[in-house]
């Protein structure tokens, strides 16, 4: 019994980390096709059709590379640069709830990495360390255009976790759990948080641009003035890595944002059809994917839309916009808690 | 001191309260580009869609044949002068008595070589041409090449095939 616990909840952990990766391959194919279509272009169609087989050739390209770290370079930070960026980016995604509970033979399989109660404060945790990999990278890669772009990562990503925070404490105060689960818990309850939180969901939505390096906050990288930012001394697998680990970022963001504000695996009225349970989990785990391609998309979208902030405005907006702006919400939402309270209770 | 006193001074206008959102003009950005996502795309996939290319276009010459199938080319040598990048290259032969259903004139090439690593395709070969034997075709392009041995085309891949000839010039 013990035994086949233990294999389930291994199958689901792997599952999970398949499914994080295998998203991350083809959002790189997405990226490229939705950057082609919105400049009226197709995109890559040559490797297979519709261009399926473009990430596979692009991995292999990537490998059969020469492994090259310049002279001048520290080796060892060198290397556990892109290794770092990877494992956090891996890490995070253990935590989200993906689906409700199986229910096989009277046992409840919930469709999550680690059921843990402290799941935002992992995530948050994981997400920060994450900007550890650009900065040894850049560091170590001992040239002034990566160190520039790492001292950027690293200060943008202080300036919006602070906002990001805030706006993720509105969300607790109502969940009142830093459970994931509870919190799309509570969501079903109630409403969509997007719906009770609308600023502090726009506030989120842009801290995690910024969180992800993605444009218009795409400034570590920043080729007109760094060439290449952190990965400028960086090829074959190793810049590989670099750009992939941003893409699962990008997919562990996007399921992040449904969570929290978009009602996660819930489907409005879902229950009120009286469906099997294991349906209902099946058509959940659908609904959060769908909620989590639109907001890939989204991010995309954005990308071909906006140019780059100059770095003056990234901090401007940051510190002076969006973090006032989440104690404001803070403020609010606490006091429309209380004022929901009295009036009806 | 101005020189006409004409200079206009210009003060950014600061942004009003609803431009420092951002949100607003970011929608607008965004509704342009989702228009571009169904658009008809500009793209012509090359090897399985070709362009119809406009009917002057300076492609991959031919040597031409007459109505009887006899070479047209003399080996006078005036396209050779007249290529700027120089190169075409040909060695002439006297034509003998069984050989007249092949060529047209007592002279003719026996090597006719072009270097298409040299050739600008300029189309003066073209306008030099007394016997209009030389062309360049509108719809056939010089190759990318593989190695330097492929670069020189000589009668057997210049001459036009007797079965299948080929429409040139203005004549199509």
């Amino acid at each position: 019994m013990e035994l086949t616990s233990l294999i389930v909840r291994g199958l689901v952990i792997f599952t999970v980390f398949a499914v994080t990766l295998l998203i991350a391959t083809y959002s790189t194919l997405a990226e490229r096709k939705i950057a082609g279509f919105l400049q009226d272009r197709l995109g890559p169609d040559r490797a297979g059709p519709f261009g399926i087989l473009q990430p596979l050739a692009d991995a292999v390209k990537l490998f059969f590379k020469e492994e090259f770290i310049p002279s001048h370079a520290n080796k060892w930070l060198f290397i556990v640069g892109p290794s770092l960026a990877m494992l956090t980016a891996l890490m995070s995604s253990a935590v989200i709830p993906f689906g409700n509970e199986f229910s096989i033979d009277g046992q409840l399989i919930p469709v999550q990495g680690i059921t843990v109660n402290i799941g935002l404060l992992y995530i948050f945790g994981v997400v920060s360390l994450g900007v550890y990999g650009l900065m040894i990278g850049g560091w170590a890669s001992n040239n002034k255009f990566s160190l520039l772009g790492a001292i950027r990562a690293a200060s943008q990503n202080i300036s919006y976790e602070l906002a990001m925070g805030m706006s993720i404490i509105a969300v607790l105060m109502l969940a009142g759990s830093l459970d994931l689960r509870q919190i799309v818990i509570d969501q079903q309850d109630n409403v969509w948080n997007v719906v009770r939180q609308p600023l502090g969901c726009v506030i989120f939505i842009t801290c995690a641009f910024a969180e992800c390096n993605r444009t218009p906050f795409d400034l570590p990288e920043c080729e007109q003035e760094l060439v290449g930012g952190y990965h400028t001394e960086y090829g074959s697998m190793k810049l590989g890595l670099y750009l992939f680990s941003e893409y699962i970022n990008m997919f562990v963001s996007s399921a992040v944002i449904a969570t929290l504000y978009f009602g996660g695996y819930d489907v409005p009225y879902l229950s009120t059809l009286g469906l099997d349970k294991n349906i209902e989990t099946i058509i959940g785990i659908v609904a959060l994917f769908g909620k989590i391609f639109f907001f890939i998309f989204f991010f995309m979208w954005v990308r071909w839309t906006l140019p780059r902030f100059r770095y003056d405005q990234l901090m401007n907006l940051g510190w002076k916009s969006l973090i006032p702006l989440a104690i404001l919400n803070l403020i609010l939402t606490g006091g429309g808690i209380l004022a929901w309270e009295h009036f009806t209770k | 001191m101005q020189l006409s006193n004409r200079t206009k001074k210009i003060e950014p206008k600061p942004l009003n309260f609803w431009e420092r959102m951002y949100l607003p003009v970011i929608f607008q950005g965004l509704n342009i580009t989702i228009k571009h996502l169904f658009k008809k795309k500009a793209t012509i996939r090359y090897p399985e869609v070709k362009r119809e290319l406009s009917p002057v276009f300076r492609g991959l010459h031919i040597l031409k044949r007459d109505a009887q199938g006899r070479e047209r080319c003399t080996a006078c040598g005036l396209c050779a002068l007249a290529c700027p990048a120089e190169a075409i290259s040909m060695l002439s032969a006297e034509r003998t008595k069984e050989e007249k259903h092949l060529y047209r004139e007592e002279k003719y090439a026996a090597v006719y070589e072009v270097n298409m690593l040299r050739c600008i395709f300029c189309g003066l070969c073209e306008e030099a041409c007394p016997k209009a034997a030389i062309y360049l075709q509108k719809d056939k392009f010089a190759p990318a090449f593989f190695g330097r041995e492929e670069v020189i085309y000589g009668k057997d891949r210049l001459v036009e095939s007797v079965t299948n000839r080929a429409k040139v010039g203005l004549d199509q």
